[in-house]
């Protein structure tokens, strides 16, 4: 079904027959086969050609990748700058970086790893950052100095100044709209057209049915009102199943189709938001995960055996609430789960020590893991050596935790019976969760915003360990008020997330991602002031996912890519040990461009262990 | 729980363990939230699995610690609903009067309770989303279901949102369950009964008071004995048929419980 592959190959030609760095020489046809022409001259961009093209495999072409032409797009070229350093470094990493799992200390690198790499520990990884040495760098980006960026057009507006994307052309207001509720049909049946109409007008659907063709979930509208196209689907789903096919995706328009078949379920993303079919699909595998964190896989596989017409909305009853602002924290744009990683407060070692050990003094007998969660950022983990924790369960965990109100609002503690799918998907475990109050004025405390709050989650495989988990909550709380640990959390918290010229005083960076890719966990810059906007923030993960997307197409091993658009640069760089997106003005110099990403992958290195965890504690 | 030292406090202090039952969205931890933080929320979103909260109650010759299980009303936490009654001494079993099947619900609840629970629990039946009805303005307990007046003003929906209210728009009253069946059915079993509001706080405190006068001295002596563990004996034993994930062998684990089927 991907035929995203073609473009890669002719991609690939002129880089394996060329050791030209070709991003200085343009008459060489760019990564998306299209001459790099002088930018200068470039007339205004006709309207955006149809952006789907990019989703749709019939095209076989990404020319229509972005707004404007791509500029630049290195990938082994590199190695003609220094084919010693570079890439030696590079290999070397690859094997220390990664390599040593079974030995590796236990770490939280392990949350991860979804295909079961055990990935390594820290020491290896530390030990192995590239370019530790800057002239290294300036070898990787030599190409990049070289291209006068005095050619760019003059007169652009400023960064996400208008929506790149066509669909990311809509105001607050629009956005905000896309999370109303349609409305319910009233009793005469005589608005059903108007919520149609509504529900029409929704960037972003998501529908869950059975094999059988029931509806079980949709984000928008419900089973009765949407059932004639439920139906479509299903028949369309049902025609390739006939002929021994899988429907994997297709576009009408500049609307997306993904469907993902899990056993008798069929997940449905439909969108205009411009996302990969590879990013779709992982949304709806988190779906699929979040009915398995309600059901387990046996009842379900039970439920559908016994009766393959069963109506699983009415077992999935009451966790709707969990679907939909799962599917919402995705239509607003989720760097966890663009990256598949997660995101840890930052803090200073020795206070991360000092919980970690709290927590390891606290620890009862029947726990399994602990978290202390600061507003969907890990402060620290227990748990035991031979289990890791997958980010997917994280992320439900996170998801319930922090943006569906069920836990938070009923003001208590609470004990939820729930599968990780990703530790174990045929039982339940036993959350504890109880939220910290470590505000100094208790007025405000109705204002703390989920960025603010602390959530102390304890699971155990028992289900009578509430009162366990209570006494440990309490000692815990006890400890890190006595050794400072809250207050240490509660600065951090306000910290916040640093801006980019924090980190790199006048840097051309406006925002950037980091994904570490050993301990599968991710930093990134702080969204205000440019970003704080639902709309502007839209159109910044849209600039990522795309970029993402243009990463990590298939068959490709790109490790530079650097795109210039209308309203913005954007530019990636992908190593064996991590990955590091930024977003610039329109107009950057390459070369000032190049040296803040380096600039920011080395204060990562040096600030890794307070802006990640590993380690952690275990038991 | 780790101050149950109120011991030193001048009046008497018991603990007493309550949970709350009954249908999804009939408003049982809007009921809580009302009882411990006098708060109210529309369109709540429902529990998941279940909430655990104390507050106080004082009573002229005594202080009654309420720790109070609010559980999920969802059908598939319906077997985890053992575990958080036995040992209580006072369930809340809840329906909405809007809605007759919820009443249905609430006396399985009752029944299982008197199958299952301790045999002193104290248990109350409460009607509540008064404010729905024609009765809703009254504070005291509503009389028999004036049906003609119509108070347009108090439709708002409450709790999940649930389908039948709406429908009786016209007539403003939205109630389906008449004081008179519930009580009359109340009466029979022995069981306390209110109709109550959580949205505007009507009955609310009323229930919990009764409930605290109307727990047995003995048993709560039997509650201060054991100080504050009672609920952690209840919920410390462990039984046998328990299904939880085998740390040891992850595919040996069975998952049997905590769903609907």
């Amino acid at each position: 079904m991907n035929t995203q592959q073609d473009p890669e190959t002719d991609g690939q030609q002129p880089v394996e027959t060329s050791k030209q760095p070709y991003l200085s020489s343009p008459s060489i046809p760019d990564h998306d086969g299209r001459s790099d022409s002088s930018e200068g001259e470039r007339p205004p961009l006709p309207p955006r050609p149809n952006t789907l093209s990019l989703l749709s495999d019939e095209t076989g072409s990404r020319t229509a990748l972005q707004a404007e032409a791509t500029t630049a797009i290195s990938r082994t070229d590199i190695e003609t700058q220094s084919p010693e350093a570079a890439d030696s470094a590079y290999s070397t990493l690859a094997v220390r970086g990664l390599g040593q799992g079974p030995k590796a200390r236990a770490s939280l690198s392990q949350l991860a790893s979804p295909r079961g790499s055990e990935a390594g520990d820290s020491a290896s990884i530390r030990s192995s950052i590239p370019n530790g040495d800057p002239g290294e760098v300036e070898a990787l980006f030599m190409d990049f100095a070289s291209t006068a960026p005095g050619s760019q057009r003059q007169g652009a507006t400023g960064l996400l100044d208008f929506p790149e994307f066509a669909a990311d052309d809509i105001d607050d207001d629009g956005i905000l709209s896309e999370f109303e509720a349609v409305g319910e049909l009233n009793e005469e049946g005589d608005n059903e057209g108007l919520l149609l109409q509504r529900w029409k007008a929704k960037r972003k659907h998501y529908v869950i049915l059975s094999a059988a063709g029931k509806p079980i979930w949709t984000r928008h509208g419900d089973g009765g009102l949407i059932s004639g196209y439920v139906g479509v689907i299903q028949t369309i789903i049902s025609f390739y199943e006939d002929a021994n096919d899988h429907l994997r995706g297709f576009s009408a328009g500049d609307t997306r189709f993904v469907v993902l078949t899990r056993g008798s379920l069929h997940l449905v993303a439909i969108s205009r938001m411009m996302e990969s079919d590879n990013q779709l699909r992982l949304q709806l595998e988190a779906l699929y995960m979040q009915i398995l964190s309600t059901l387990t896989l046996p009842s379900l596989t039970h439920l559908f055996s016994v009766r393959p017409s069963t109506d699983l909305s009415r077992p999935l009853q009451g966790s709707e609430t969990l679907l939909s602002s799962l599917a919402d924290s995705f239509t607003r744009g989720s760097p966890s789960t663009l990256l598949s990683a997660l995101e840890c407060l930052k803090i200073r070692k020795q206070h991360r020590h000092a919980i970690n050990n709290a927590l390891l003094k606290t620890k009862a007998s029947s726990l399994l893991y602990g978290l202390l969660v600061a507003g969907g950022r890990l402060v620290s983990v227990v748990r035991p050596k031979k289990h890791s924790l997958h980010p997917g369960d994280l992320q439900l965990l996170f998801n319930m935790v922090f943006e569906a109100d069920g836990v938070k609002a009923g003001g208590g503690e609470s004990w939820i019976p729930v599968c990780l799918p990703g530790f174990n998907s045929s039982g339940y475990l036993y959350m504890y969760v109880s939220f910290l109050d470590i505000r100094d004025d208790i007025e405000n405390s109705a204002e703390i915003t989920k960025d603010e709050s602390v959530a102390i989650v304890l699971i155990s495989p028992d289900k009578e360990a509430f009162f366990e988990m209570q006494a440990m909550r309490d000692a815990l709380v006890e400890q890190m008020e006595r050794n400072g640990s809250l207050k240490e959390i509660k600065t951090a918290i306000d910290i916040g997330r640093p801006a980019t010229t924090d980190i790199v005083p006048g840097t051309v960076l406006h925002h950037f991602l980091y994904k570490s890719r050993a301990n599968v966990q991710f930093t990134m810059s702080s969204y205000a002031p440019e970003f704080s906007s639902v709309t502007r923030r839209r159109r910044l993960m849209s600039m990522y996912n795309n970029l993402h997307a243009s990463i990590h197409a298939k068959n490709t091993h790109v490790k530079v890519h650097h795109c210039v658009s209308r309203s913005a640069t954007s530019f990636g760089w992908v190593t064996p040990v991590f990955e590091l997106y930024c977003i610039a003005d329109p107009n950057t110099n390459r070369n000032a461009l190049a040296q803040s990403a380096s600039k920011i992958a080395q204060w990562v290195q040096r600030e890794e262990e307070r802006l990640f965890i590993i380690g952690g504690a275990v038991f | 729980m780790s101050e149950a030292a109120s011991a030193n406090a001048p009046k008497p202090s018991s603990s007493v363990k309550l949970v709350l039952l009954g249908e999804a969205a009939v408003g049982k931890s809007s009921l809580v939230l009302r009882f411990v933080n006098n708060d109210f929320q529309e369109n709540k979103e429902p529990t998941i699995g279940a909430a655990f909260l104390t507050q106080k109650c004082s009573l002229p010759t005594r202080t009654i610690k309420f720790e109070i299980w609010d559980t999920a009303g969802q059908e598939r936490f319906a077997s985890l609903a053992p575990m958080y009654y036995r040992n209580a001494q006072a369930a809340l079993v809840v329906y909405d009067v809007t809605k007759p099947s919820s009443l249905t619900k609430a006396k399985h609840w009752v029944a299982e309770l008197q199958r299952q629970a301790s045999p002193g629990i104290v248990i109350a039946l409460v009607g509540n989303k008064l404010d729905l009805t024609n009765d809703g303005g009254d504070v005291s307990e509503a009389a028999g279901a004036a049906q003609d007046e119509s108070e347009s003003a108090q439709n708002g929906e409450e709790g999940a949102g649930e389908e039948d209210e709406v429908q009786d728009a016209v007539s403003g009253d939205a109630r389906k369950v008449s004081t008179r069946e519930a009580t009359g059915y109340a009466e029979e079993e022995g069981l306390l009964f209110f109709e109550t509001s959580a949205k505007t706080g009507t009955n609310v405190v009323d229930v919990f008071t009764a409930i605290a006068n109307a727990i047995p001295e003995s048993s709560l002596k039997t509650g201060r004995g054991t100080g504050a563990g009672t609920g952690q004996t209840s919920l410390g034993n462990r039984s046998a048929e328990d299904s939880r994930v085998n740390l040891g062998d992850r595919n040996a684990a069975t998952a049997k419980e905590g769903c609907a089927c």
